[in-house]
């Protein structure tokens, strides 16, 4: 045993906290499963909601997707994807990626990882990695078991577009993948400022409702119109922009605008994150 | 925008310069805004005044004309350019496009035409004589304007821009005014007889719409009514401002129903098409793709005949037109400006676009809540008959009737009613046949998309048992569910004559840019009505036959859409926020305290802490750890001792690398401590209670912490760890079910995975029963015995004193003393002496004044006293023999009172 040795044999740096042992660490928690069932149970909930109160038509000549959500499978996972692309899904991108460092802290376990050690920015990189990846099944879950619920109840067909006309299955199958993706990509801003504020505090819930109250001030704010082009700014502006591809002729200005404005405040964020946490006393 | 300045303190520095960085870019594009509208645009000076002009050349009556001048900026001379306004409007409206211009460094004339807003006269539809002579007039009061640049004496240079009505005025003042040097006529006619008898069909609905505007304008204004008044009578009712001869050609057309010769020689020679060979100035020539008044044949019979003249023209077709509105004024006034700052200023860099552009509409942006545009463009204009391809149609002869009162009509296009045709682009425009009143043919599903730039052709058979037919030929869009859209939502209408034993006629359809899509269908309509036109009245049967092939359709392969148009900052933000990243990530990095190369020397050595402070946090002069200096050699068991307060958890995190001394060193086998130094690999550790994953099971916890360590699953020697754990079946619970004990010895069990070279146990026997108290230094003793190394920190010195070889006493961050656990305690034997009864501090002194008694001092429950030579039974003695009610005399090993005797013996 020689103690001239800068580590312990077999420690390499690179090696510390593997995805894969990140995952097995983040699985098992009661809030994954429950996140995961909520929304794998949400579109039966909204199918017995359709079966309980039949069809009522458009509510003040508005069109919008729930009017044409009993057409097909691909009609209700669009409608699903609609409903809950405002809260539903900002709630797990929030929770999975306010917790992942905080309730590090919170448990104590945090101070052993590093001092495992596992280097802090590989520390923030693995958990950021993961909270993602979790981040993304949850939103890719919700509109297959919608599509795979839909297409049981509602039938395999083409997409009615509640303005008129119709795409293809396949098309727009291919277009919710799009969909789905965009979903994720507007709520990275939700996630780095969450994942920002849980390198700031010990407190789980500080971060994730920290992200979902910025969250809904932004949304707020988008309501102000007469913040006119200011509120090309905010994330929450570009929302919805996806509902421009359920259409004969998908446009993408605005998904491409969104993913800027998005990716923009991202990038920030999560380098605030890193740059804080790099630096910080772990004192929990 | 300026920020507020702000006073820095030294250790919030860098934090700020993050967050005032990221705020920046937040709000970039606003303090560029900002910065843009500070600065000030120049104030455009504006002078209106009457200008008065022969009614025609040469006559003696007078029109007024109310003018308005705008130039901005410096007093230089500048080329002018006027302003014409559309049919019904006024000066009024052109001026915030003046004041654009004019700050732009144009002097800008903006009038209203003869019968139109202020102005006198009467309307004569861009009449040479009359509104056509007034441009002259105009031009030639610039020439004596100061601020306008000449060419020569009288010859200002001056470009035109208009739309509508302007727009003609701009072409025909191109024609006959020589003095003109560009112009840019906007969704406008280059023939008005065409333009509203296409086809030979009367065009009644905008021709109505016209006329009307025309005649409503006269009670409006008060100059012009008195003149006009006098000679209505002449003219017949409703005629309003206009020209009698016009009103009463309108009324003629109108009651018959379709146009006459004369009627078409009184428009054509009031046309630019009349001055064709004539115009040989650079002309930006835009049209609309929605405009049923004035197609877009009309641009392209201007623009052929102006390139024939030789001068630059360059074409756009923009969405929307008469019927719908005309959505992209700011483009087209940026492109109408680039193109002047060419032509009149003879600027080079000036980017005046494509020769070609033609705006296509893309799907609905819900966002904005408008359809989306993106240009497509040429380096030629292709015309409307390029590359032709032909689209085979199939349909036997069809006989249709035409209703008696010609009702009800088809609809294709409500004008006025623009937003029905608007949705037109998104398959959603209003268009209607009446069954047994059309004709169609029908292609095959088209294996691959055609896009259509410019006008198809058919040739068809027709015959009309009146003798006469007028039909309305359109070409739908048919979709694969059947459902079918009219492209612009136009219509060409035709008159055959002669057809009552048949005729073959070339239908030439209205001028599209569209695409049909594989799997759509081309459908030919041929419809005996339309909302918009007149036909006859007479009810008629017509037969209509494909004769020859199908359509052939012009395509424009080489128009080719740019990227779509995205605003800078879709590209800027990112960039912004990426550059906004990295200087956040490398700015403000911590001095490293540049972790010197591994000293050799000391590199046997398992810890060496040298001069260590730490202040608390936000405090300048409050230490929790300060200039702590000791050393560990291996195989020492080394308690670090102290009250709870003491540094010692401090001094273990900063051990760790948890946190960062604000001075001096900690180097652990050589090897300078900080955040992740991978030495730290060589040490386990168990601080201030245990850290586990609640909802996994103690096995799971502990698989998962080596497998996040990245070495090999063999070295953890999992199965000692187990085992001194001792929680046996306990093991595959979830740890939220566990007890503090068990806990604890698991944590320990987890400091002790991988069999460090040093191992930090922060009070372990918290939580521990008498037992495994026992067992724990055993544990300890054993494992240091193996040549590594253990630190134990603790508030009980009884506790470090069984199993430690070594001591280090630390008290309100500083080190009290360091040594081998006998020089320490044994340096005197600390009793505590319990008295019944109040200890005196008198009684204290008489104690401590004995021989062999180093100190004694009052505690709670009687005298402790360190022994310095005395015995036990020797104090004892003497304690009665001074008469000392004492009840029991034991070991003292409370660490506070060990304090306070080493306190006490070095005072």
């Amino acid at each position: 045993m020689s103690t001239a040795l800068e580590s312990a044999p077999g420690y390499r740096a690179r090696r510390t906290l593997p995805l894969r042992v990140e995952a097995a660490r983040q699985l098992r928690r009661r809030r994954t499963l429950v996140v995961g069932a909520v929304l794998a149970v949400l579109p039966f909930v909204l199918i017995a909601a359709f079966a309980i109160g039949g069809h009522d038509g458009s509510r003040d000549g508005r069109v919008s997707l729930i009017d044409t959500a009993t057409a097909s499978g691909v009609n209700f996972a669009a409608t699903a994807l609609f409903v809950s692309a405002g809260f539903v899904l900002v709630v797990p991108v929030a929770l999975f990626c306010g917790d992942t460092v905080a309730a590090e802290a919170g448990w104590s376990s945090l101070r052993y990882l590093l001092a495992a050690p596992v280097p802090r920015t590989r520390l923030l990189l693995s958990k950021l990695v993961v909270a993602l990846a979790f981040s993304a099944a949850a939103v890719a879950l919700l509109p297959l078991v919608a599509l795979a619920a839909g297409t049981v109840a509602y039938g395999w067909g083409p997409l009615h577009i509640p303005t008129g006309g119709t795409l293809p299955a396949g098309t727009a199958a291919a277009r919710l993948a799009a969909i789905t993706g965009y979903v994720l990509v507007s709520q990275l801003a939700t996630a780095a400022l969450a994942f920002w504020l849980s390198t700031v505090t010990d407190a789980p819930l500080g971060a994730v409702g920290g992200a979902m109250g910025l969250t809904i001030v932004g949304n707020v704010l988008d309501a102000i119109t007469a913040l006119g082009h200011w509120r090309d700014f905010l994330p929450a502006h570009w929302q919805y922009a996806w509902a421009d591809v359920l259409q004969p002729q998908a446009e993408w200005g605005g998904m491409i605008k969104g993913t800027a404005v998005s990716a923009s405040y991202a990038v920030v964020l999560f380098a605030l994150g890193f740059r804080h946490f790099r630096g910080k006393d772990v004192v929990s | 925008m300026k920020l507020p300045r702000i006073t820095v303190r030294r250790p919030g520095r860098g934090r700020l310069a993050a967050v005032v960085a990221a705020l920046a870019v937040l709000a970039g594009a606003g303090t560029w805004g900002v910065a843009a509208s500070a600065s000030g645009p120049p104030a455009v000076h504006r002078e209106d005044r009457f200008l008065t002009m022969p009614e025609s050349p040469g006559s003696k009556a007078t029109v007024r004309l109310d003018t308005s001048f705008f130039t901005a900026g410096s007093t230089g001379r500048r080329p002018a350019v006027l302003l014409a306004h559309g049919f019904g409007g006024s000066k009024d409206e052109l001026r915030g496009q003046a004041e654009e211009l004019a700050r732009d460094g144009y002097a800008v004339l903006t009038w209203s035409a003869r019968g139109f807003g202020a102005s006198t006269g009467r309307i004569g539809l861009n009449a040479p004589d009359a509104e056509v002579a007034d441009v002259s007039r105009l031009i030639d009061w610039l020439a004596k304007r100061p601020e306008v640049r000449l060419d020569k004496p009288g010859d200002p240079r001056v470009g035109i821009a208009g739309a509508s009505y302007g727009g003609a005025l701009a072409l025909l003042a191109a024609g006959y005014d020589k003095r003109v040097d560009a112009i840019a006529p906007q969704i406008t006619y280059w023939n008005l007889a065409d333009a509203l008898f296409p086809g030979d069909v009367f065009k009644k609905l905008w021709s109505g719409i016209f006329f009307t505007t025309g005649s409503t304008a006269a009670s409006a204004p008060a100059g012009g009514s008195a003149s006009n008044s006098g000679r209505k009578g002449a003219v017949g009712t409703g005629c309003g401002r206009f020209q009698p001869e016009l009103c009463a050609m309108y009324q003629r057309v109108a009651v018959a129903g379709r146009p006459d010769a004369q009627a078409r020689q009184l428009l054509e020679q009031r046309s630019p098409s009349a001055v064709a060979g004539r115009i040989r100035v650079p002309a930006l020539i835009v049209q609309g793709q929605s405009d049923s008044l004035f197609p877009l044949d009309q641009a392209d019979q201007a623009a052929g005949a102006i390139s024939r003249n030789h001068a630059p023209v360059a074409v756009d077709w923009v969405a929307g037109g008469h019927d719908t509105g005309y959505g992209e004024q700011d483009r087209i006034g940026r492109r109408a400006r680039a193109w002047f700052d060419r032509y009149l200023k003879d600027d080079r860099s000036a980017d005046t676009g494509p020769v070609f552009r033609v705006s296509r509409t893309g799907g609905l942006d819900t966002t904005a809540g408008k359809p989306q545009l993106r240009g497509a463009s040429d380096r030629s204009y292709p015309g409307l008959r390029n590359d032709p391809r032909p689209i085979a149609l199939t349909g036997r002869e069809q006989r249709f009737a035409n209703p008696a009162g010609a009702g009800p009509p088809a609809v294709s296009t409500l004008p006025g009613l623009g937003g029905a045709s608007q949705l037109s682009g998104l398959g959603l425009g209003v268009s209607l046949d009446f069954p047994g009143q059309y004709a169609h043919f029908d292609s095959a599903r088209l294996k691959e998309g055609v896009h259509v730039t410019g006008a198809p052709v058919a040739r068809v058979k027709v015959a009309s048992d009146s003798g006469e037919a007028v039909l309305f030929a359109k070409v739908y869009d048919v979709g694969p569910d059947g459902r079918q859209r009219l492209p612009g939502q136009l219509v060409a209408p035709v008159r055959v004559t002669d057809a009552r034993d048949g005729r073959v006629v070339e239908l030439r359809l209205p001028a599209v840019d569209h695409t049909f899509e594989a799997g759509h269908r081309m459908r030919l309509v041929l419809a005996a009505t339309d909302l918009g036109y007149a036909s006859p009245v007479q009810p008629a049967t017509y037969t209509v036959s494909l004769a020859g092939g199908g359509l052939s359709v012009p395509t424009a392969p080489g128009v080719r859409t740019g990227s779509s148009a995205l605003p800078w900052w879709t590209w800027g933000m990112p960039l912004g926020a990426v550059a906004v990243a990295a200087a956040l990530l490398l700015t403000g990095r911590r001095r490293s305290a540049a972790p010197a190369a591994p000293d050799p020397r000391p590199a046997e050595v398992p810890l060496q802490i040298t001069g260590l402070t730490k202040r608390y946090a936000k405090s300048a002069d409050r230490y929790a750890v300060q200039d702590l200096s000791f050393r560990v050699e291996r195989g020492q068991v080394l308690g670090l001792l102290g009250p709870n307060g003491a540094g010692k958890t401090t001094t273990l995190r900063m051990l760790m690398g948890l946190i960062r001394p604000d001075g001096g060193e900690i180097r652990v086998f050589g090897h300078a401590i900080r955040p992740g130094a991978p030495v730290l690999s060589r040490v386990g550790a168990f601080v201030e209670g245990s850290g586990f994953l609640p909802h996994l099971s103690g096995r799971a916890n502990l698989d998962l912490y080596w497998r996040a360590t990245g070495r090999p699953a063999e070295d953890a020697h999992l199965d000692e760890a187990l085992e001194i754990a001792g929680l046996g079946s306990a093991l595959d619970r979830a740890v939220r079910t566990y007890s503090q004990g068990m806990r604890q010895r698991l944590a320990i069990a987890q400091a002790m995975l991988g069999l460090p070279d040093l191992l930090i146990l922060d009070e372990p026997t918290n939580g521990l029963d008498p037992p495994q108290i026992r067992e724990m230094r055993e544990v300890m003793i054993r494992y240091a015995a193996a040549g590594r190394t253990v630190i134990v920190s603790s508030h009980l010195l009884a506790e470090v004193e069984q199993s430690c070889t070594h001591l280090v006493v630390m008290d309100r961050g500083r080190l009290v003393t360091a040594g081998p656990v006998a020089e320490i305690t044994g340096a005197g034997d600390t009793l505590l002496v319990g008295v019944e009864g109040e200890v005196s501090e008198v009684l204290a002194e008489k104690v401590a004044a004995l021989p062999g008694v180093g100190s004694a001092v009052p505690a709670e429950t009687g005298l402790l006293v360190r022994l310095d030579g005395a015995s036990t039974a020797q104090l004892l003695a003497e304690l009665v023999r001074l008469e000392v009610p004492v009840s029991s005399v034991g070991p003292h090993r409370r660490l506070e009172d060990a304090f306070l005797t080493l306190i006490g013996g070095s005072a």
